[in-house]
């Protein structure tokens, strides 16, 4: 089965990434994970995204179209980036997810949803 | 209608090979509304077929053989690639199959079908699947029980219900939930939601006998032959047990409602006792405490009363201060006060209380107890006060009733 792994991150994961004391720890652990994922065999594609200071959102209200600056909603946790995964069954995703940095806690949290079949 | 010993005995074996049948279909299939429909076709086959060929030599295999049928043409005609992956797989072992001596009208003896129930379990208590609908997925599943039979347990419709486990068996195919045992790492965790939703059929309307009590126990009584080395399951079953014993005596003929202390032992089942504490001490040996055993433990303590002996309230009060530590529950702890009110006075079990006031307000019993309590340590107006408030967070009108009888046994002609 396919599953991506939508990583949502915190503000402060977000400020992690440029830090001085910091953004060592986050990428390596990043590097770490994306590494295991390859190890398992498991990893077909992926992306991070830049901070969502950097989104534009498109959506039609009242019939026009508009172009808003920002991420689509102004939640605590904003999507960071993705990988795109290949596991038997939604348990051999979760084991591979869980090992994602933004699941700890203050980090963010991690979507797991499976692709559709086209 | 009480079954005769036949018609229990059919019924039983007809649960035993539906749910093994299911999980086996499921495992591979990994769909479990078609999975269902095509072993309900199949027992439907079974209908008309073995009264005029004969009962096959292998009924299981049988009708393994025409479920799997059915699937297989479900998904030749199924639109997407993703459904076809499992078919081929089905295919290809009825090609195997089909090489046998045996044809599916007469299924080799060999073909027996594994028990592959204990995945299904896991699977219905999955932690991707909301809490609320994991008792009746169990149930439906692993039972066979009908949303008509399962809909009462809830106040609820079948249509309601129906709703909810259509949405369940969605999740479960379309999130690619697995029909599997999980690793160690996960066991205890995983286990711990199997068994709170069994636990969850049994207590569901317990007090009203609208409950499904025995299909409970059943389901634990499984459980417990699929995963015997695990002492938290053996302690649901002799928790389960133990309740189940006394129930002859929690109502009066009358439906008067009668509390612990109050029944007559002599109602109690002693087997189903005995059963318990068998299981108990089988679990005990293990060394490996947890929730189920302890509640069980308390029950056990309760349960002295049978053969004559006094219970051993600082006993109850330690085994309950050990759930709260385990559990964090603030019913837990309004138990264990009540026995430390047993075991040292009025006045330990209020102060035992007084803590649980803000999580406990809604909560009958907590009123109930400190009212119990008030009115022992001399407090009568407290009591009343607290009387009134139990009374009025309680829908059973026995229990209503019984409260009642207290509150005027406390008040007399005060105003309170």
């Amino acid at each position: 089965m396919k599953f991506a792994i939508l990583v949502y991150e915190t503000a402060g994961a977000f400020e992690a990434r440029e830090a001085p004391e910091q953004r060592d720890a986050y990428w390596g652990a990043y590097t770490a994970f994306g590494g295991s994922l390859a190890q398992a065999g498991a990893i077909t594609g992926g992306a991070a995204l830049t901070p969502p200071g950097s989104a534009t959102t498109l959506r039609s209200r009242g019939g026009a179209l508009q172009v808003i600056d920002g991420p689509f909603a102004d939640t605590k946790e904003q999507l960071g980036g993705f990988y795109l995964i290949e596991a038997d069954s939604l348990d051999a995703a979760l084991t591979l997810a869980r090992q994602c940095p933004s699941v700890q806690e203050g980090m963010g949290s991690v979507e797991v949803r499976p692709l559709l079949a086209m | 209608m009480i079954p005769t010993d036949g018609q229990a005995a059919a019924e039983r074996a007809a649960r035993e090979s539906y749910g093994k049948l299911l999980a086996h279909l499921a495992r591979r299939f990994r769909d479990l509304a078609a999975a269902e429909d095509a072993l309900s076709e199949a027992f439907a086959a079974a209908l008309v077929a073995w009264p005029s060929d004969g009962v096959p030599g292998n009924p299981e295999g049988w009708l393994f053989a025409a479920a799997r049928r059915r699937l297989i043409d479900l998904a030749r005609r199924a639109q997407t690639a993703a459904r076809a992956e499992p078919a081929l797989i089905l295919l290809a072992e009825e090609r195997d199959f089909q090489t046998m001596v045996s044809s599916p009208e007469r299924p080799g003896p060999d073909e027996r079908i594994p028990d592959e129930r204990l995945g299904l379990m896991f699977a219905c208590a999955h932690p991707a699947l909301e809490p609320g609908v994991r008792t009746t997925l169990m149930l439906q599943t692993v039972i066979g029980l009908s949303a008509e039979r399962i809909a009462p347990l809830y106040l609820s419709s079948p249509a309601t219900i129906g709703q909810r486990l259509v949405r369940a068996k969605r999740k479960i195919r379309e999130a690619g939930i697995p029909f599997a045992v999980p690793g160690p790492e996960d066991w205890a965790e995983r286990l711990g939601a199997v068994l709170e939703a069994i636990y969850g059929a049994f207590g569901e309307g317990w007090s009203q006998d609208r409950g499904l009590a025995e299909e409970a126990i059943w389901l634990g009584r499984v459980l417990t032959g699929l995963a015997p080395e695990d002492p938290e399951v053996l302690g649901l079953l002799a928790l389960m047990l133990h309740l189940e014993a006394r129930r002859p005596a929690r109502r009066t003929e009358a439906g008067a409602y009668v509390p612990l202390d109050e029944q007559d032992v002599g109602l109690w089942r002693g087997d189903m006792i005995a059963e318990a504490e068998a299981m108990l001490r089988r679990a005990a040996a293990m060394q490996r405490p947890g929730r189920f055993q302890l509640e069980a433990a308390i029950q056990s303590a309760h349960a002295v009363r049978i053969a004559a002996r006094p219970v051993d309230w600082a006993a109850v009060a330690a085994l309950y201060q050990a759930l709260t530590a385990i559990t964090g529950s603030p019913v837990a702890a309004l138990n264990g006060a009540a026995a430390t009110a047993r075991h040292q006075g009025a006045a330990a079990g209020l102060a035992a209380l007084e803590p649980l006031g803000d999580a406990l307000s809604p909560y009958q019993p907590y009123w109930a107890l400190t009212a119990h309590l008030l009115a022992e340590a001399g407090d009568r107006a407290g009591a009343l006060h607290a009387y009134d408030e139990a009374i009025a967070r309680e829908e059973d009108p026995a229990v209503r009733d019984f409260l009642q009888k207290k509150r005027t046994a406390v008040g007399g002609n005060v105003e309170g």
